[in-house]
């Protein structure tokens, strides 16, 4: 493939995969070249070593960033991206090892220190553990923060909020309540590929009946059985009639009527501020008291 | 704040043990939202934890559910202090997995505007390094400058800081003839005697080196192992910038220098920026003298939406146009991590796509996070008044080390 992109442009070095592949032995499980990035896959009980083997022997000095990423449809759903760069060669490297929330990945803080708060991160956004990470704390998130916000099944707007509260003069937590949901569009054609029924299509869907054997009768069709059929053939089972129209003859509201308007002015009322230009009355009666 | 005193055995002075203070999260020299629990003997720092995160937003979070086009304005409020650099890791990420080329003019403009973002930059991180550690004028000095730069800005995309210019495939819009006049009078006339009139006060001023000269030394080793990059790199005497190295857009046709350090301390990190500023603006001069005309975005109509002119003519182009801006391109399916030489050091972006029109996970890497996590070792030993001189030549800005 021609490399069009104007992105930043290093080569890797021919034999580069094979040296790195001879190197990391039985610690390597998969290896690609993509888009102009060289992934490695390794083992995640010997991601340790790997990184140091390949800091010590192919010269990747710095590890520039751990990034986590979640695939709740996988067996091991997180994978925990190394970034490393060699200054010296000019080349970048993704190394990459596959994680559940109950198998810990081996801390690299032995061999980097900076590796301490990047795996924090990760611990904090998804809840990895790095085993022999002496400083798990979370990081990024608030102090008693509860639950990993980046991991795919957790809802963008989080659970609680908070606000400063008048009456308690401090911040508190409450859960989260949206006025409006959140909107998010789907843009899958429906001749392409949308798994879902369009509505008003639902018809579509049912597969034409099958044509009848010429033999045997066509299928008789049940109607769906009910206990007591609803029919209405006597007045009475319609629930018109005399009794029904004295029950709504019956007041409802124990409440006082509403009060007729009037025009006197209501005890301690202010003075009107200008004097209106008085106006003749209507021809029909509109106080309202009739109505 | 725990506090006791005690009699020394041998001479019978009081003795105060090690106490604990907060520096930050609401300290003008913490630039920005940092605390730091510090823990005292006296006035030297005996350790220092730093809690970030207080401007957490979940930028990440959000992008993924944005189309790649809608999650673009984000990147300018990561380091809003060089608005530009960020946006370039993400067009040139996903220029990456598109593998789109951009026209000439784009990249020219691209470099550019980054490099005037540099400028723009240093002249906040210089500024407020030097009022850290008590200088007051150059910063003043340095703001006409800055503001000079915004109006560029604004005069290119609209918008002082979060221009959203950048844009995959190119930039948003040409600029007009008259602002690249201007940028080129203005480098002459208001950036060099401005910028060396207020370095004069600095470089040279006896209280500045006092206050920054051996501050919080980093070997060669240190800084490679704690991740460091940018000009923390630079000035540790390791002549790495991805400008050179890696380079992007048009920076391989220009001509300039990477600055290093010798003696890797706070007042190296200080020259190294000037000395970028100067760089900068020979990169610019470059930039102005060889751009060519033509497009300045791509013309893939499936990834860069039309002219609205084009637009109001074309049946195909106004289809394009919606179907642009409301479900937006498809990136296909992989994973790249591209990082720029943004002026605070290595800005990066691991994207990953999973064929949709929405980035399936995109993991911002900011530069101040890694030089954060060191700010324990490198005071280490230090005065108290050093960490904010420590904190300014490191040049954190929360928008970012948070995301």
């Amino acid at each position: 493939m021609t490399v069009l992109h104007s992105a930043p442009r290093y080569q890797a070095e021919d034999g580069l995969v094979a040296a790195l592949s001879a190197t990391l032995g039985d610690k390597l499980l998969a290896c690609k070249e993509e888009h102009g990035e060289v992934v490695l896959t390794v083992r995640r009980a010997a991601i340790d070593d790997a990184l140091r083997l390949l800091r010590d022997e192919h010269d990747y000095q710095q590890l520039m960033e751990i990034a986590g990423v979640d695939y709740p449809q996988r067996a091991e759903r997180f994978e925990v991206v190394y970034m490393l760069l060699s200054v010296t060669r000019n080349h970048r490297l993704l190394v990459k090892v596959s994680a559940a929330e109950n198998t810990p990945v081996p801390t690299v803080t032995t061999v980097w220190p900076v590796a301490g708060w990047l795996e924090r991160e990760v611990f904090d956004m998804y809840g990895v553990f790095f085993a022999g990470n002496t400083d798990l704390r979370r990081i990024l998130t608030d102090y008693g923060f509860e639950g990993h916000p980046f991991r795919k099944d957790f809802p963008l707007t989080g659970y609680v909020e908070l606000r400063y509260s008048e009456e308690d003069k401090r911040v508190v937590y409450e859960p989260v309540k949206l006025a409006q949901d959140l909107r998010s569009f789907d843009f899958m054609s429906p001749w392409e590929g949308a798994d879902y029924v369009l509505p008003g299509d639902e018809k579509a869907l049912t597969p034409p009946p099958a044509p009848a054997p010429v033999a045997t009768a066509p299928a008789k069709v049940e109607a769906p059985k009910v206990e007591t059929p609803k029919v209405t053939e006597k007045p009475a089972d319609t629930g018109a009639g005399e009794p029904a129209a004295k029950e709504t003859a019956k007041k409802v509201s124990k409440a006082k009527a509403a009060p007729k308007a009037s025009n006197k002015a209501e005890p301690g009322a202010p003075e009107p501020t200008e004097t209106r230009p008085a106006r003749k009355p209507r021809a029909k009666k509109t106080d309202g008291g009739e109505a | 704040m725990s506090f006791s005193l005690e009699e020394s055995p041998t001479t019978g002075d009081e003795v105060i043990t090690n106490y604990t203070i907060n520096f930050g999260p609401q300290h003008p020299a913490a630039h920005g939202v940092l605390r730091m629990v510090m823990e005292l003997d006296g006035e030297i720092i005996e350790r220092i934890d730093p809690h970030v995160g207080l401007l957490h937003r979940g930028t990440e979070k959000l992008i993924e559910h944005k189309t790649y086009l809608q999650a673009l304005p984000y990147f300018d409020r990561l380091d809003y202090c060089s608005p530009l650099a960020m946006e370039h890791s993400y067009v040139l990420a996903i220029e990456k997995l598109l593998n789109l080329e951009v026209p000439l003019r784009g990249q020219y403009l691209r470099v550019l505007f980054a490099e005037l973002t540099r400028v723009c930059n240093h002249m906040l991180n210089m500024g407020s390094h030097v009022m850290d550690v008590g200088a007051m004028t150059p910063n003043l000095w340095l703001f006409e400058i800055r503001e000079d730069c915004l109006n560029f800005f604004e005069r290119a995309s609209g918008a002082r800081m979060h221009s959203a210019w950048f844009r995959p495939g190119g930039v948003h819009q040409d600029v007009p003839e008259k602002l690249l006049v201007d940028i080129g009078e203005w480098i002459d006339t208001r950036l060099f005697p401005l910028f060396e009139d207020a370095m004069s006060l600095v470089v040279d001023n006896r209280i500045f080196k006092q206050r920054n000269v051996d501050i919080a030394k980093v070997s060669k080793e240190d800084a490679l192992a704690w991740g460091f990059s940018g000009p923390m790199i630079r000035a540790a005497g390791i002549p790495w910038d991805l400008r050179k190295s890696q380079p992007y857009d048009v920076y391989d046709r220009m001509d300039f220098e990477i600055p290093v350090g010798t003696n890797s301390d706070c007042y190296d990190r200080f020259m190294v920026r000037v000395e970028e500023v100067r760089q900068s603006a020979r990169i610019m001069k470059q930039c102005l003298a060889e751009m060519p005309s033509g497009p300045v975005a791509s013309e893939d109509r499936k990834v860069v939406p039309p002219k609205r002119a084009e637009m109001k003519q074309s049946m195909e182009a106004l289809i394009h146009h919606f179907k642009l801006y409301t479900e937006g391109f498809h990136v296909p399916a992989g994973e790249v991590y591209v990082a720029t030489e943004s002026p605070k050091g290595e800005f990066g972006v691991y994207l990953v796509s999973d064929g949709s029109n929405k980035p399936y996970r995109c993991k911002i890497r900011p530069t101040a996070f890694s030089h954060l996590q060191a700010m324990d070792f490198m005071s280490k030993g230090h005065m108290l008044p050093d960490a904010t001189a420590i904190l300014g030549a490191i040049d954190v800005v929360f928008g970012e080390c948070d995301r």
